[in-house]
């Protein structure tokens, strides 16, 4: 008996899933034990794991299907605003705050950012603001994740399950035992090996979501006559997609396209043209900056073997992201004007809403069947890469920052504090498997957007903490309370005004909001700093004058 | 050297505000990539060469650690004891 698509799509799941299971296997043969080893793999990773697992962790489900779906509602503009400021200002993050933040966390011990902060800006209990911000940003992170991966499962096994009562959406792995799947395969591994786990998986991940990426777009290519004439397409039907900014002439174009689809002359209904306004376009500038307080890339920049180890990340990072963004942007502008093969139907229907359904659709009705089941793996590869190393450093802060540090004062034994870790890792895990069940999907997904002004807006903290030697404990705590109460206070705005509808950005006198609580930020930090007291000589000799 | 750098990062934001090709999608980069997203490409491709000069030319020659000097797993600040 021949498998539908969807029974394809399980099997190919499966065995992904298996293969993550046996890294996790393999990693915990290797493991040796101790507090470091679990939560920074005893600093021994060298240049390629490191940047896999880093470029892993910092794509999510939205450099593959949020690509496509952005490129197809909006155009070419989703790669200047989210790649290639990305390729210059990531680079950036990791020569100037990854380096210097691997060197400071060797020479001292550090496991997590707050040990850090704790200990440059002389306050013990600045840990406790720090922790619910960071945990704070990092839970909806998580949270898109499990509800992107069950999502992805729910929709691409369609058909595997149709006569059975459990069955999801039109007969597909159901939501709740999808999420479960994906939350007990990240344990694994991540309980296993910790954070080497998770760099070995993430460096598999990483090769399977690019690898399909770029089989996707040659098979898509093809059967739709080659690249040229799936970009001449567009260029008759939807010319402003191939641009940044519409004008005149492309509104004449689609009065002209609209009425040749009304009249039933032409299958293909244009889209109505779009521009970005240029300032929103120059502020998303700031976006990246995020990278810069991740505390789960904190973590794996410690994993770090030497300094040197950082070099091929420099380098090769915004080439992994052209190589990862740029086929799945060109299939979603494709996908605006795309005709099935042998003419006849549009291959996305008139109307069609969900853009986050265009590339599975685009691969469902243009590529083989088998095509169909290793996207999910490609997807699945792309989220769970990021799951896995944001459970891990939810579980070190947790164990570390609050336990170990508070509750315990630092006193506990190596094995506990693994143990701990371990326990939190699966604890976490649960929570968050629970909340997908509970909270709406869609508003997850819109609030993800605001974790990265969050971070982003911290990013002058770290910054200062590093290349500013008047830095003050008064002004990091003034810095982290203006980027709350900012952040909080436009985000409250932006619920009201947009409650938060995808495709409506929520915009502060004309830009992208992380302006202004970036802005905020770093203003409370330099003036509250220059009014108070310096910090002690001595804690400047240890993070400047003593540098390693 | 330095300062080289840290001029083409400001070239490549300056660049990045393609103004002038915001209206037109041709020429076609191999005959199906639009100029604008071409460009973008091209920017991506540059902050990767950026990225080599400053790992090749810039490197801190501070932040390379003695591996005795590490005191291990735990953290040894004055505010983690």
């Amino acid at each position: 008996m021949a498998w539908n698509s969807g029974q394809i799509a399980v099997a190919v799941i499966a065995v992904y899933l298996l293969v993550l299971i046996g890294v996790g296997v393999v990693s915990n043969r290797v493991f040796r034990g101790t507090a470091a080893d679990y939560f920074v793999a005893s600093r021994g990773i060298g240049p390629f794991v490191l940047l896999m697992s880093v470029f892993g962790t910092t794509m999510t489900s939205f450099a593959i299907i949020g690509s496509s779906a952005e490129a197809f509602k909006g155009g070419i503009g989703v790669y200047g605003k989210m790649v290639s400021w990305s390729g210059i200002f990531h680079s950036v993050c990791f020569f100037l705050v990854g380096v210097r933040l691997w060197s400071l966390g060797k020479r001292y011990g550090y496991q997590t950012q707050i040990q850090f902060f704790r200990d440059r800006f002389e306050s013990d209990k600045l840990g406790l603001i720090l922790f619910p911000a960071l945990v704070g940003l990092v839970i909806p992170y998580l949270l898109m994740g499990v509800i992107g991966a069950a999502s992805a499962i729910e929709a691409i096994t369609a058909k595997a399950f149709v006569d059975q009562a459990w069955a999801g959406k039109n007969g597909g792995i159901p939501f709740w035992m999808g999420g479960a799947v994906v939350c007990t395969v990240t344990i694994v591994y991540v309980f296993m090996g910790g954070v080497r786990g998770a760099a070995w998986a993430n460096t598999l991940q990483t090769v399977v979501f690019i690898v399909l990426g770029v089989v996707t777009f040659a098979v898509i290519a093809n059967r739709l006559g080659g690249p040229v004439k799936a970009t001449q397409q567009v260029a008759h039907y939807n010319p402003a997609h191939l641009k940044l900014g519409a004008d005149t002439a492309d509104d004449k174009v689609y009065e002209e396209r609209m009425a040749e689809f009304e009249a039933g002359t032409s299958p293909i209904k244009p889209k109505h043209p779009v521009q970005i306004p240029p300032l929103v376009f120059m502020t998303y500038m700031f976006i990246p900056f995020s990278v810069a307080m991740f505390p789960h890339l904190f973590q794996h920049w410690l994993t770090a073997k030497s300094a040197k180890s950082f070099k091929l990340m420099l380098v090769a990072h915004p080439l992994l992201m052209m190589l990862t963004w740029l086929p799945c942007v060109l299939i979603g502008i494709w996908a605006t004007s795309a005709i099935m093969p042998g003419g006849g139907a549009s291959v996305i229907p008139p109307d069609f809403a969900n853009a986050n359904a265009v590339l599975p659709m685009m691969v469902n009705k243009l590529a083989p069947t088998a095509i169909g089941g290793l996207l999910v793996a490609g997807v699945l590869a792309a989220i769970m890469s990021s799951l896995d190393s944001q459970l891990l450093c939810v579980g070190s802060i947790f164990t570390n920052d609050i336990v170990n540090h508070y509750f315990s004062k630092d006193t506990l034994s190596d094995r506990t504090v693994v143990v701990l870790g371990r326990t939190f890792v699966v604890a976490m895990a649960i929570v968050t498997y629970l909340l997908s069940l509970w909270i709406p999907g869609t508003h997850v997904f819109r609030l993800g957007v605001w974790c990265f002004t969050g971070f982003a807006s911290l990013a002058p903290l770290v910054f200062a903490a590093l290349y500013w030697k008047r830095a003050t404990k008064a002004g990091a705590y003034a810095s982290i309370l203006t980027a709350a109460v900012v952040g909080l206070f436009l985000f409250y705005r932006a619920y009201q005004e947009t409650g938060l509808a995808r495709g409506e950005e929520y915009l502060v006198w004309g830009m992208m909001p992380v302006t202004v609580s970036l802005a905020a930020s770093t203003l409370a930090l330099v003036v509250v700093s220059l009014l108070s007291k310096p910090p002690r000589p001595q804690t400047v000799d240890r993070f400047f004058e003593a540098r390693c | 050297m330095k300062k080289v750098v840290w001029g083409l990062i400001v070239l490549l934001v300056v660049l990045h505000q393609d103004f002038w090709l915001w209206h037109r999608y041709e020429p076609l980069l191999f005959g199906f990539i639009p100029v604008g997203l071409a460009w973008h490409a091209g920017i991506s491709v540059s902050a990767a060469v950026v990225g080599w000069l400053a790992a090749r030319y810039c490197w801190p020659n501070d932040v390379d650690v003695d591996d005795n000097a590490s005191p291990g797993g735990q953290a040894s600040g004055p505010f983690d004891h």
